[in-house]
């Protein structure tokens, strides 16, 4: 018998061999540069930021001072500031269940009807939008929810025009017109975050086994049963995965809050407003610790509702 | 004997693919029907049909004698036992087998008393707590049966519920299965593509190749008296004597048989037996018996000897040797030409 060709050493091999017999070593070299980035930028900057927000900000001087106080976080609780923060929370909710509403049967299509090409297709059609810019996105929101704008040609064109008045005419989700009323906000949110819920979502279904749903029809349960008792509880934390991005990207906006809807602050514009206007810093560090509370009791209630067991 | 589930005529295509192509089959109650065959064979899909999560292209299913063919599964009343279970993983192990009875509207007490009790029947009583990642693959199986059992189905339909588990649990489980189609005396649909398993449980076994049926019979029968080549080489082994050698062998027109390879023994012919002259080309040793392959005129024919005394075995030949094979004309049967009659 003649041996089997062996393969030719090169001089990469020594270094291949060093790693492969330390293997911790390895493992550290790998970590390291993502776990600096996460320990250092990320969370670093987060607690310099949580730290800053208790900075003190003379209102005579305009300055910040380095004197530690609560007076920011008390200042949360004026009641200005908390119609701000109820105002963007009660919005962030709307749209998380809108684009929850709207994105399960789109998640739910792409994850079991479409292969190949067609799947492709599916995905490039929910994240096209996110490729164009976002402000002109915006911009553009506000030209068709006008007056004179293509929405309200068509509302006129199928005789509509009397329902969507009275539509505008309810308190807070209404105004003068869909581009100054909280509903077009509403819209115009929906429409942006609608990709980051049905992404997550279309990776949870897909994991669900379709078996389970056959197994749910043969004991019995109509297919209404089965979404509320198999497949949305299996589903349910890429549901919540995206409703974190729905509900974060909403609280922290301050773009369409300030082109599309009625005046009145957001937490976004509001941070805005304080660290770019008036430069009180540890306000606007005070505001942004808001949606990180929220999030985290949000988390905490959808761990306690079980929404993870079936991780 | 009443007809529980019956197939008049019943195809499904997905697209060129004939997965099920004309078949009637007519399965009576409390029967352990199985259906065996081959993976594509069109066994798995029959199921579905019965199960409802497929509609056939065309043909008629009747349940009890009542039309079912376009019935959802939710609308049947028939339960499956699913080859990888299919548990849900997000529920315990009681709220699994429950899940039927709940969806039935029926009362959390009563139905969790009856979850158990169906639990205790497959002797995972004190388990119900469990999520089913936690259970073996032997008790998932077990869950999987209770949570169908619970419903108290006229018919079960089992898709190779076996399949996933090691020999020794697997032998075991059809000894259970076995026992609890008779104390319960419901009909059971198993598919299968084992068939020592379709023989040792079934009171009778269809046999499916390329979508359709090729032979309805008890275990015996399919055994001892194939009807086509392919049954008589899928049940079992056989030896099939065609063409040329079997004209010569045989003598007279041209026909296709079968020989078991246990009816065909070493040494010249006797009086009124058949024989052929070959070289051992192959011995396998299997414990109980032993496997020979002997090459004859062009075709191999396998011989199985059982090994009783050591002694014996010594007499038994080596590969190479010269041999002559006789078999007695009563083991050879007839094969007809394949067609489904």
């Amino acid at each position: 018998m003649t041996d089997a060709p062996r393969r030719r050493r090169r001089p990469g091999d020594v270094v291949s061999t060093f790693f492969y017999r330390r293997r911790r070593l390895y493992l550290w070299l790998l970590l390291a540069p993502p776990l600096l980035w996460f320990g250092v930028v990320f969370i670093g900057a987060l607690l310099a930021l949580v730290w800053q927000s208790t900075y003190t900000f003379d209102d005579f001087t305009m300055q910040v001072t380095r004197d530690l106080t609560p007076a920011n976080y008390r200042a949360l609780f004026a009641s200005t500031n908390l119609d701000i923060v109820s105002r963007t929370v009660a919005m962030a909710a709307a749209v998380t269940i809108a684009c929850a509403t709207i994105g399960f049967p789109i998640a739910y299509y792409m994850a079991r009807y479409t292969r190949g090409a067609w799947r492709g297709v599916f995905y490039v059609g929910v994240m096209l939008p996110m490729w164009a810019s976002y402000i002109v996105k915006a911009y553009a929101w506000t030209m068709i929810l006008s007056r004179g704008g293509i929405i309200y040609w068509v509302v006129d064109r199928i005789g509509l025009r009397g329902a969507l008045d009275g539509v505008l005419t309810l308190p807070y989700v209404g105004g003068s017109s869909l581009s100054t009323s909280n509903l077009g906000r509403f819209l115009v949110f929906t429409y942006a975050w609608l990709p980051f819920m049905i992404l997550p979502m279309q990776a949870a279904i897909e994991r669900v086994p379709p078996k389970l749903v056959e197994a749910s029809a043969d004991l019995g349960a109509r297919p209404w049963q089965t979404f509320r008792t198999v497949l949305l509880p299996l589903a349910f934390p890429g549901v919540v995965a995206g409703s974190i991005f729905t509900f974060s990207l909403t609280l922290g906006d301050y773009i369409i809050p300030q082109l599309v809807g009625p005046p009145g602050l957001y937490i976004g514009t509001m941070v805005n407003l304080q660290q770019g206007s008036v430069g009180n810093l540890p306000m606007a560090a005070a505001f942004t610790a808001v949606p990180i509370v929220i999030i985290t009791i949000y988390l905490w209630g959808a761990r306690r509702l079980g929404a993870f067991d079936a991780l | 004997m009443t007809i529980a589930v019956e197939l008049r005529d019943v195809s499904r295509h997905f697209g060129d693919v004939r997965a099920v192509d004309r078949v009637s089959l007519a399965i009576e109650d409390g029967e352990f029907f199985s259906m065996l065959g081959p993976s594509g064979s069109g066994k798995t899909t029959c199921l579905r049909l019965i199960g409802g999560f497929e509609l056939p292209s065309s043909g008629r299913i009747f349940l009890h004698g009542e039309d079912a063919s376009d019935r959802p599964p939710y609308e049947r009343d028939v339960n499956t036992v699913f080859q990888d279970y299919a548990l849900f993983p997000h529920l315990s192990v009681v709220d699994n087998v429950a899940y039927g009875l709940r969806m039935k509207g029926i009362g959390r007490a009563a139905r969790r008393r009856e979850a158990e009790a169906a639990l205790a029947q497959v002797a995972l009583g004190g388990l119900g707590g469990r999520h089913p990642g936690q259970l073996s693959g032997g008790q998932r199986q077990r869950v999987a049966l209770a949570r169908a059992l619970v419903n108290r189905p006229r018919v079960l339909l089992l898709d190779e519920p076996l399949g996933a588990l090691d020999l020794k649990l697997r032998e075991q489980m059809q000894v259970e299965l076995k026992g609890l189609q008779r104390r319960l005396g419901i009909t059971f649909v198993y598919v299968t593509h084992d068939q020592g398993e379709a023989l040792s449980m079934s009171d009778r076994v269809a046999v499916f190749n390329l979508g359709r049926v090729e032979q309805v019979a008890p275990p015996r029968a399919l055994y001892v008296q194939p009807r086509t080549p392919f049954v008589a080489g899928f049940v079992g082994t056989a030896n099939i004597l065609t063409g040329e050698v079997a004209t010569r062998v045989l003598g007279g027109a041209a026909r296709s048989v079968s020989i078991r390879p246990e009816r065909i023994t070493f040494g010249a012919p006797g009086a009124g037996q058949l024989g052929i002259a070959g070289r051992v080309a192959d011995v396998q040793f299997h414990g109980a018996t032993s496997r020979f392959e002997v090459e004859a005129d062009g075709v191999r024919l396998v011989v199985t000897l059982a090994n009783r005394a050591a002694a014996a075995d010594a007499a038994s030949p080596a590969l190479g040797d010269a041999v002559e094979l006789a078999w007695s004309p009563e083991a050879m049967v007839e094969l007809g030409t394949g067609e489904p009659s």
